[in-house]
């Protein structure tokens, strides 16, 4: 068993687990934070995207131990006060998710993508999320949410 | 109230699904529950002389291990091919016994042999390592057109065939191929598919011994059809000691419609231990035992005169449906494919053979589009053939071929309702500036890459229904769809559906036009599926059918409350019940002031009677409260259409092909919500895209799939593609009162024969499904060659 | 997923005494977590590295780019120092997989797994990399042994990598279409004394193709590699490309370096 302490959306967490616990299984099986959504098992689909120390990771391809002291923001957090993050609200308002699956890691991975580039062009949405994976929009819908969050951000 | 109905209304359940809040099957969780891992072939065929659980059982956390032969001491039943269908001497199909767990044989590298039960997953999947399966390996049938010629799999069913079913009439094909100008022959792959929703099925099933009810959550596009399988068919619990819940479920497109063994093991387990169990597949499993798509190998040919008019049509297909037959899987190839195969075309004469065959892969079932794809990608890439063995222009031999009139008899068996191909066409053509491609091609080659544009016309028959038809034709089950309105006491309402939404959006359509037949705020109004024990039994979704038909219940429904609600009123304006109009949520009675909103309509229902303020009593005869249901079967199907362009860009050098300009005008009837609408066809065309250039399940030839992950499978992503072209003609269906005729399939069934049109354009070669890089590159090179020495 | 012990190690000394014929170092994880969670692999112990300071960090002078081996791609496609000097460098690690692999993934992780298709080998390779590990130093022409086989032995921890700056140079990969790991990538870089053409994907290890590096080192501009015979013999053939294609793949993108070098 290993103690971890971490902080995830803004509280602290401290929890003995078993060694090799992944951090996507830490989220959903321990702390009840299934908005985390696991899609494979090689690390492509980025349902499980999260936050640790403010940059985008798959949380299945982590543990929760070598996280250890890190900042977690999963999906859960990212709304504030009960306002949604911008780019929930234009996923929202633009149709940038079907059946919701892949959405959380989508959202979490497009939130970065502005951290890193605040004006992004079509391709480079594009590129960015090529480790999400959706069956359903087409990407076309999740593309214009994008844009229209960067433009609101 | 304007109208809700057309409007771009964002969706009511997304903000649960945007904040991580959706509640999918995996995010289930029972005080108790135990999990299962499933002990699977790794063989493609092989008999099981012995199942040796000991070593397992005494492994950590082992709380049970079930195998075939308990299933079959239990008397559970196989799983159920759910359409039967009729080979053409007359004979009914021949499928194998599918137990849950295989008792005699494995058929297929995934199929289920054990199950072992554990207090946590990594318990249960560390003793499944130690259940020792004694197989005797057998000689695999993977090659769909070797199947019939290969070892017999099924000592009842020679030469592994299904059926050979045949749809139309072969001596009037003859007579017209006699009178043709030209013959135009090919053959053709259908690739086969993997569905890959993105949630894994999943199921936790949970066992109330004092109750003596199972309830069994599940990823299903149709939880009232898991619920009679597995009663009436599996056994496991009757249908009123078994609750199926399908909560948020993260994509279907086919694959979840009915149940699969784990689902049934799951149920059967949880009842015999007395605790729930609950099974998540990992990506993997789904790739080896979700229901896979496709798969067909196609001879086709069109009889034409020389000025492009079609005579003619036969159609030779052989449908791999795998090991076992699944509950759509002998629909599928036959009355979803036949009927379409001829295409949005007048055709004089036709017919389509269908030979399904089993082989040691897995089930093959309805995946997006179901047949229609299939149908479509042969007759579009004929004619595309046609338009160019005669040297007409692609557009003009579809033009010229078009129906113009409505209803139209569509050769094999549809009566279309409505439709306007010829306006669709001309209006994709103007969109995608057809006339401006030259002018692209030039500038593709000045960079050295060679473009190409493909056309592809559809039609396809959903808004799968009416009962009575598909009964005639084999099916199982009838295809209406229910609805119940209820009304509340407080004015809001509930509208509980039979049909399910898993991505389609249903909580918000289904609102609007509930909005708009009861004049009621969309907000007040709640939309319940997915839960057996709430709504009455419905036929959920798939089939483009949802809004046409369990769409159209409701607005039944409502009709019934308002009809209600007029009686009421009159009796409460003290009126003729002939003088009480109702609009926007408000019944009025005619040309005086006097009215009564629905609101309070409903609570008058609820409280029939004079007590102080509330004076509300009901007509004579009238029962309290406000609730009505509606079970809906329409005549006919409806008949969604379109046309397609596609243009690509293909980099000689490397085969690299990229689609450079997509434009999609599709003729939906009625759209209730664009916004939805547009997301639909951008998802099927992706998924389409994804058939004609990317995805292709392989197996290799002793039957194990080579495709088994996201490594190697490739699934369509964002950087895939440009910018869709979406534009809408409209034709109302007639065979609802809504107009509409469905949406979900369309993008994948347009998009294949669009796309490939566009890469043998490019590359005037003839190229089989995927066009990856390297076959695309062979292609070009061969051409090379020719040139050089015809040079 | 089988159990194992996990260990954070605060510095290379303590992690490489940790360490046994059934532990394994974690730096990313990206190969290493996939691995154990799909039952390829398993271990008794693991070693993470990735809290060891001293192995994380750029640093550029004149003739060298060294990073640090718990480095993470991100680091190096943001670097504007290494940009200054191996642009191609930068433009590779920023093509590594998605940006979470990115995020997370570590140059050292990328050597030490020796993926026949993973980038930063070929760079290694092309560049003249010596290997820095907390015994000894390697030359990258004798790190890469064979398929998912490198030269570092038993509780060996790679420290950095150290690029040699060539005068121009530039990797072109054709990415698998659905793992997006290189079917071919090609590493051209032009140094003092000769050319290098390093190629990751093609066959069951990175290699120097000798032809081309030839054929470039007479003439650098892509018209030279016209002449030269890609064989396809020894090449990786799957579903995913032939030896033929990949051979074909290997010129096409040597020239598609080279041009934009």
């Amino acid at each position: 068993m290993k103690k971890v302490n971490v902080e995830i959306n803004g509280k602290k967490v401290i929890k003995d687990i078993p060694d090799h616990t992944l951090l996507s299984v830490f989220l959903r099986d321990i702390l009840n934070l299934t908005g985390t959504h696991v899609g494979c098992d090689t690390s492509q689909c980025g349902a499980c995207v999260v936050f640790a120390d403010g940059k985008s990771i798959k949380s299945c391809t982590a543990f929760a131990a070598d996280v250890n002291g890190s900042k977690i923001t999963t999906i859960e957090g990212l709304a504030k006060n009960g306002k949604m993050h911008p780019m929930q609200e234009a996923f929202k308002k633009l149709h940038g998710l079907q059946c919701g699956f892949c959405t959380p890691g989508m959202v979490m991975s497009a939130v970065d993508l502005l951290q890193n580039n605040k004006n992004p062009s079509d391709t480079e949405i594009r590129e960015w999320l090529e480790g999400n994976i959706c069956r359903c929009t087409g990407y076309q819908n999740i593309v214009a949410a994008v844009k229209e969050a960067a433009s609101k951000m | 109230m304007a109208s809700l109905v057309g409007s771009r209304v964002e969706r009511k359940e997304d903000k649960k699904l945007l904040t991580g809040r959706g509640k999918y099957t995996a995010d289930v969780n029972f005080i108790n529950q135990t999990f299962a891992y499933f002990v699977r072939s790794p063989h493609a065929r092989a008999q099981i002389k012995k199942v040796d659980i000991a070593k397992a059982m005494k492994a950590s956390g082992v709380v049970s291990i079930l195998t075939g032969a308990d299933i079959a001491n239990d008397k559970i039943g196989g799983l159920i091919a759910g359409w039967r269908i009729k080979s053409e001497d007359g004979s009914d199909m021949k499928v194998p016994a599918h137990p849950p767990l295989a008792n005699e044989t494995v058929n297929y590298v995934g199929d289920h042999v054990a199950v072992v039960i554990a207090e946590s997953l990594d318990e249960a999947r560390n003793a499944a390592e130690l259940v020792k399966v004694d197989y005797k390996i057998l000689k695999a049938v993977v090659d769909t057109n070797k199947a019939m010629n290969s070892d017999q799999i099924y000592k009842d069913i020679p030469k592994n065939l299904c059926f050979d079913w045949l749809l139309g009439d072969r001596a009037k094909v003859k007579e017209a191929f006699e009178k043709a100008d030209k013959i135009i022959k090919i053959d053709l792959i259908n690739n086969r598919l993997i569905p890959n929703a993105m949630e894994p099925r999943a199921a936790n099933a949970d066992y109330n011994p004092s109750t003596e009810e199972i309830t069994l959550y599940t990823t299903s596009q149709n939880p009232h059809l898991a619920r009679i399988i597995i009663s009436a068919f599996n056994g496991v619990a009757p249908e009123n000691k078994l609750r199926v819940i399908a909560p948020d479920v993260g994509g279907g497109f086919g694959s979840k419609i009915y149940p699969y063994a784990e689902e049934v093991v799951c149920s059967w387990a949880a009842k015999k231990i007395e605790r729930p169990v609950k099974w998540v597949a990992d990506r993997t499993e789904s790739f080896l035992s979700d229901c896979h798509g496709r798969d067909h190998v196609t001879h086709a040919e069109l009889a034409v005169k020389n000025d492009g008019t079609f005579l003619g049509f036969k159609n030779e297909t052989i449908a791999n449906i795998g090991a076992y037959a699944s509950v759509f899987a002998t629909v599928t190839p036959t009355y979803l494919f036949g009927p379409c195969a001829t295409g949005v075309y007048k055709m004089p004469a036709a017919y389509t053979n269908v030979k399904a065959v089993f082989t040691n892969t897995a089930p093959v079932d309805a995946y997006r589009g179901a047949g229609r794809p299939e149908a479509t990608y042969t007759i579009e890439t004929l004619v595309e053939k046609a338009a160019r063995e005669l040297g007409m222009d692609p557009a003009e031999i579809r033009m010229k071929n078009f129906p113009t009139q409505f209803p139209f008899q569509q050769t094999l068996v549809h009566s279309v309702d409505s439709g306007d191909y010829v306006s669709g066409l001309k209006k994709a053509m103007e969109v995608a500036d057809y006339k401006g491609f030259e002018k692209r091609k030039r500038d593709s080659a000045s960079r050295g890459k060679l473009r190409g544009i493909g056309l592809c016309s559809y039609f396809e028959a959903c808004g799968i229904a009416p009962s009575p038809v598909v009964m005639m034709l084999g099916c199982g089950i009838g295809l209406w769809e229910s609805a119940e309105v209820r009304f509340n006491p407080t004015g809001n309402v509930t509208v509980f559906t039979g049909s399910h939404s898993h991505g389609q959006g249903h909580d918000t359509t289904f609102a609007q036009i509930a909005a708009d037949q009861l004049g009621v705020p969309i907000e007040n109004i709640e939309i319940s599926h997915g839960d057996t024990d709430k709504g009455p039994f419905g036929y959920g979704t798939y089939g483009s059918r949802s809004l046409t038909v369990g769409g159209t219940a409701i607005v039944k429904a409502c009709d019934k409350i308002i009809a209600k609600g007029k009686r009421v009123a009159a009796k409460m304006l003290e009126a003729n019940v002939d003088d009480v109009e109702f609009s926007n949520g408000e019944f009025v009675v005619a040309k005086s002031n006097k009215k009564k909103t629905i609101g309070e309509i409903a609570f008058a229902c609820y409280l029939p009677g004079t007590y102080g303020e509330v004076k509300s009593p009901l007509p004579e005869g009238e029962e309290p409260g406000l609730k009505e249901t509606s079970f809906f079967d329409p005549a006919n199907f409806s008949f969604p259409a379109g046309s397609h362009i596609c243009e690509v860009e293909v980099d000689p050098e490397t085969g690299e092909t990229k689609v450079a300009k997509y434009t999609a005008i599709d003729d939906f009837g009625t759209i209730i919500n664009p916004l939805v609408v547009e997301g639909q066809v951008h998802g099927g065309i992706v998924q389409g895209i994804g058939q004609a250039l990317y995805e292709n399940c392989h197996y290799d030839n002793t039957g194990q799939l080579v495709t088994a992950s996201y490594m190697d499978y490739t699934m369509p992503r964002a950087d895939n593609f440009p910018e869709f072209d979406l534009g809408f003609t409209c034709t109302p269906a007639t065979s609802n009162p809504l107009g509409t005729k469905g949406c979900g399939e369309a993008g994948a069934i347009a998009s294949p024969p669009a796309v490939m049109n566009a890469v043998m354009n490019a590359i005037g070669t003839e190229i089989s499904m995927p066009a990856t890089a390297e076959k695309v590159w062979k292609a070009c090179n061969q051409n090379k060659k020719k040139n050089s020495e015809a040079a | 997923m089988k159990t194992f012990n996990y260990h954070s190690a605060k510095d290379v000394k303590e992690a490489s005494k940790l360490s046994s014929s059934s532990s394994a170092f974690l730096a990313g994880g990206m190969t290493t977590i996939p691995s154990i969670k799909l039952g390829l692999a398993s271990y008794k112990d693991i070693i993470d590295i990735k809290k060891i300071k001293s192995l994380s960090g750029i640093k550029v002078t004149g003739k060298t780019v060294r990073i640090g081996s718990t480095t993470k791609h991100v680091e190096v496609a943001k670097s504007k120092d290494v940009k200054k000097v191996i642009p191609s460098l930068v433009a590779l690690a920023e093509g590594i997989g998605d940006p979470q692999v990115r995020n997370r993934g570590t140059i050292g992780g990328s050597i030490a797994n020796n993926d026949p298709s993973a980038d930063y080998p070929s760079a290694c390779i092309a560049l003249n990399a010596v290997i820095h590990t907390n015994s000894r130093k390697i030359d990258a022409e004798k790190f890469f042994k064979g398929m998912f086989e490198t030269s570092l032995k038993s509780g060996e921890i790679i420290e950095a990598i150290e690029f040699s700056i060539p005068e121009k140079s530039n990797y072109q990969k054709y990415p698998n279409p659905a793992s997006r790991y290189a079917v071919v990538g090609v590493y051209v870089a032009k140094h003092k004394k000769g050319v290098n053409v390093a190629v990751t994907g093609a066959k069951s290890c990175v290699y120097n193709d000798k032809d081309l590096s030839k054929a470039l080192t007479n003439n650098f501009s892509s018209s030279a590699i016209d002449s030269v015979r890609i064989s396809s013999s020894g090449m990786n053939s799957d579903i995913h490309a032939s030896a033929e294609y990949r051979a074909n793949m290997v010129k096409v993108f040597a020239k598609k370096a080279v041009e934009a070098c």
